[in-house]
């Protein structure tokens, strides 16, 4: 049995903790930091029969994610400091959302860059309170600055000067050249308030989100810890709504995300257990398994007990059919060109 | 620049600690450190929980501070503010 | 990964992987005698690979990996593989160790108190440290680590981190009259850290490897100049401390409570001094002070 098979056991709960081997252990810590994924292991085994060594080194990882936890908040808060002065409104996208709202995947989850969402029409206002508010570029050279406004669903990041932390601004959650374009004032209009007082996504929608942000824009880099959140946000969301699926897939359906809805939710299901419900009425939605998803599986299995990737033309494959989703061919060959050239 | 309203960081989210000619201030949360002196650690004292502007932190440190020449008392404690805003340990009201 | 060695540093248990045999088994042959627990799980794991497979054989360069990566980190040669796995070690600890507020600083304790001693590499805090640890007369010192103190956030205490001691320079001359040769790794030269030996620390020392000291004594180190001794205030320890843990900010108030409470407990001098000698005399002498 591979470490990140039992890793993912573990996390899914189909694994008793207490009859690993002492030795398991190495690689299933392994493989959990190299997803940046040993705290959200820790919380999840709070409460089970550890090593001494491991339940030690579980608390101080639970104690760490809690600091960083708040340092990433205190980001959202300091965002809006900046902005609501002005009137504009933001959304908080991905991890800081997910702690704002208290999911359960929050526990213990990393949480990266501050990610939010204004409306397109804001965004050159919002660019200015922020940098009038202590962010700065991040240095970049004019190629990718270019091709930030151009062509992504994102100004090119922001890093704050004391605080040394990244914003992302988004005005929709895919690129603009991307194929799918979901409806980024939908999303903000519908958006709801949490009781820390930030909007974030409603479940629906931030549901979907979760799955377009590691099927449709990435190359499934931390994708073990996105179909994570995507099972605990979908089992969290069942349990107030037994029909939250038919919600989901109305919303899936309005932003062109369909396919990429069931796929991360076939995913999820299949490494985490994830409730599937297929319905034929009102809506048709069924969780056929297709052919591509044991290379998607495969794909994020592929870690040694040493926490390093182990198939690099799997990883290759993937680089390029996240270029490819985002890209028209004619500006990816462009955009090739132009990498290469600068070496 | 009108007389921007602030708000102290309530009292429970602070912990301060002299530490000889610094004071030490953890802010719960941000998690951050700030060192500071005079008359920081005075202002955030002055402001108790009240929303405060300018006129009013003066006429309340006057008392502990001989602060003369009001103009220049004030812009110095409007500077400080902004200070203090940046820091993130007084949001404006 | 092909080859593997466990080894327990204070309270820390290193995994560390390796393509090539030989950093394992010149890691094997230095921490020989520490003691050895190969069933506990790893706290943290250090990887020393080719970047492609034919490097592990044509003018092989070692990368140092692990749980943590710095990307522009240059490899090294095989030959100075040792160092590698040292680097990986400490690169581990310091990004990864969350149990104690993490001091680059070395230290040594007797009688149960410690003595701290932060500074830059160059300041001669590693060369102290290790000279107080071989002390012939009175020799009761006890080495603690030559580049990590840990302060447990809960109670205070120092705990050691006694890895092998890394000697540079002229300091492995100065060591190296005054212990067994049998003690002493192998010799690294003109590495990009300059010449390095490492020594093992005292049997005693890695005995008492998980004893706590109190922290009696806290000491900024210069190497060079003329002798002098200036009292350090709380608040500049407590700046020059925050800026000397590699974990500071990562543990949050448990951080700030350890590090206000430490510098007001323990007495704070930047010392300047011309030779070991002088600054030995001066250690003793403040330790005196102190320890009254």
């Amino acid at each position: 049995m591979s470490a990140v098979q039992i890793f993912v056991d573990l996390l899914a709960g189909r694994r008793d903790a207490a009859a690993l081997a002492s030795r398991d252990w190495d690689g299933v810590i392994g493989v959990a930091r190299s997803e940046a994924m040993l705290a959200t292991l820790a919380h999840r085994l709070e409460r089970a029969a550890l090593p001494a060594p491991v339940a030690a080194l579980f608390a101080d990882q639970r104690a760490a994610a809690k600091v960083a936890q708040a340092q990433a908040l205190w980001e959202a808060e300091m965002a809006r400091r900046a902005l609501a002065p002005a009137g504009i409104e933001f959304v908080l996208l991905k991890g800081a959302a997910y702690a704002a709202a208290g999911m359960s995947c929050s526990e213990g989850r990393q949480i990266g860059d501050l990610d939010i969402l204004v409306l397109a029409s804001d965004i050159r206002r919002a660019e200015n309170e922020l940098l009038n508010a202590g962010w700065e570029w991040v240095k970049s050279d004019p190629y990718d600055d270019f091709y930030y406004r151009e062509h992504m669903h994102e100004l090119p990041p922001l890093i704050h000067k004391t605080r040394d932390r990244m914003i992302d601004v988004h005005h929709t959650i895919l690129p603009r050249t991307h194929r799918i374009t979901p409806d980024a004032l939908l999303l903000m209009s519908e958006a709801v308030e949490t009781s820390s007082g930030f909007r974030v996504l409603n479940p629906a929608a931030m549901v979907c989100h979760c799955a377009a942000h590691m099927l449709a824009d990435g190359d499934l880099q931390g994708g073990l810890r996105n179909l994570w959140d995507l099972h605990c946000l979908t089992v969290g969301f069942l349990k107030d709504d037994p029909d939250f699926y038919l919600t989901l897939i109305e919303e899936a359906h309005r932003h062109g995300l369909t396919n990429v809805v069931r796929r991360g939710l076939r995913l999820a299901n299949s490494l985490y257990g994830t409730p599937l419900q297929p319905y034929v009425a009102p809506l048709m939605s069924s969780f056929e398994p297709e052919l591509a998803d044991d290379f998607y599986i495969r794909r994020l299995l592929a870690r040694d007990d040493w926490g390093r990737v182990t198939r690099p033309l799997l990883e290759q494959a993937f680089y390029i059919r996240s270029h490819w989703l985002r890209m028209p061919p004619a500006m990816l060959a462009k955009h090739l060109w132009t990498k290469w050239r600068k070496g | 620049m009108a007389d921007r309203t602030y708000r102290a960081a309530p009292a429970d989210a602070l912990r301060i600690e002299p530490l000889g000619e610094l004071t030490a201030i953890f802010d719960r949360r941000s998690m951050q450190t700030h060192l500071v002196v005079a008359p920081m650690p005075q202002i955030l004292d002055a402001m108790g929980a009240d929303a405060c502007n300018v006129a009013d932190l003066a006429a309340r440190l006057a008392a502990a501070f001989d602060l003369d020449a009001a103009e220049d008392a004030r812009s110095i404690l409007a500077e400080r503010l902004a200070e203090l805003a940046t820091m993130g340990l007084v949001a404006r009201a | 990964m092909r080859h593997q060695a466990r080894i327990a540093v204070g309270p820390v248990q290193f995994r560390i992987g390796s393509d090539w045999p030989e950093p394992i088994a010149a890691l094997e042959r230095l921490y020989a005698d520490y003691p050895r627990d190969d069933a506990r799980p790893a706290d943290a794991t250090v990887r020393l690979f080719a970047a492609r497979p034919w490097r592990r054989w044509v003018r092989p360069s070692v990368h140092i990996g692990g749980d943590f990566i710095v990307p522009d980190a240059l490899p090294l040669p095989l030959s100075m593989g040792l160092l590698a796995a040292e680097m990986g070690m400490n690169l581990q600890v310091a990004l990864g160790w969350r149990r104690h507020l993490l001091l680059h600083a070395s230290a040594v304790a007797r009688d149960g108190r410690a003595l701290i001693m932060s500074g830059e590499s160059g300041s001669g805090k590693s060369t102290l440290a290790a000279l107080l640890g071989e002390q012939a007369d009175g020799g009761d010192w006890r080495l603690m680590g030559d580049e990590f103190t840990l302060i447990d956030p809960v109670g205070g205490d120092a705990f050691a981190f006694p890895r092998a001691v890394s000697l540079k320079n002229q300091a492995i001359a100065e060591v190296a009259a005054r212990v067994d040769a049998a003690r002493l790794g192998p010799l690294l030269a003109a590495t990009p850290k300059g010449d390095i030996r490492h020594l093992v620390p005292r049997a005693d020392a890695i005995a008492a490897m998980h004893e706590p000291a109190r922290p009696a004594l806290l000491l900024f180190p210069r190497f060079g100049g003329e002798t002098s001794v200036e009292r350090m205030g709380e608040g500049e320890a407590f700046v020059r401390l925050t800026e000397a843990s590699t974990n500071y900010v990562a543990l949050g108030e448990a951080g700030f409570a350890a590090l206000t409470r430490f510098v007001r407990e323990t007495p704070a001098f930047g010392i300047s001094y011309s030779d070991s000698a002088a600054g030995l005399a001066l250690v003793g002498q403040l330790w005196a002070e102190a320890a009254r």
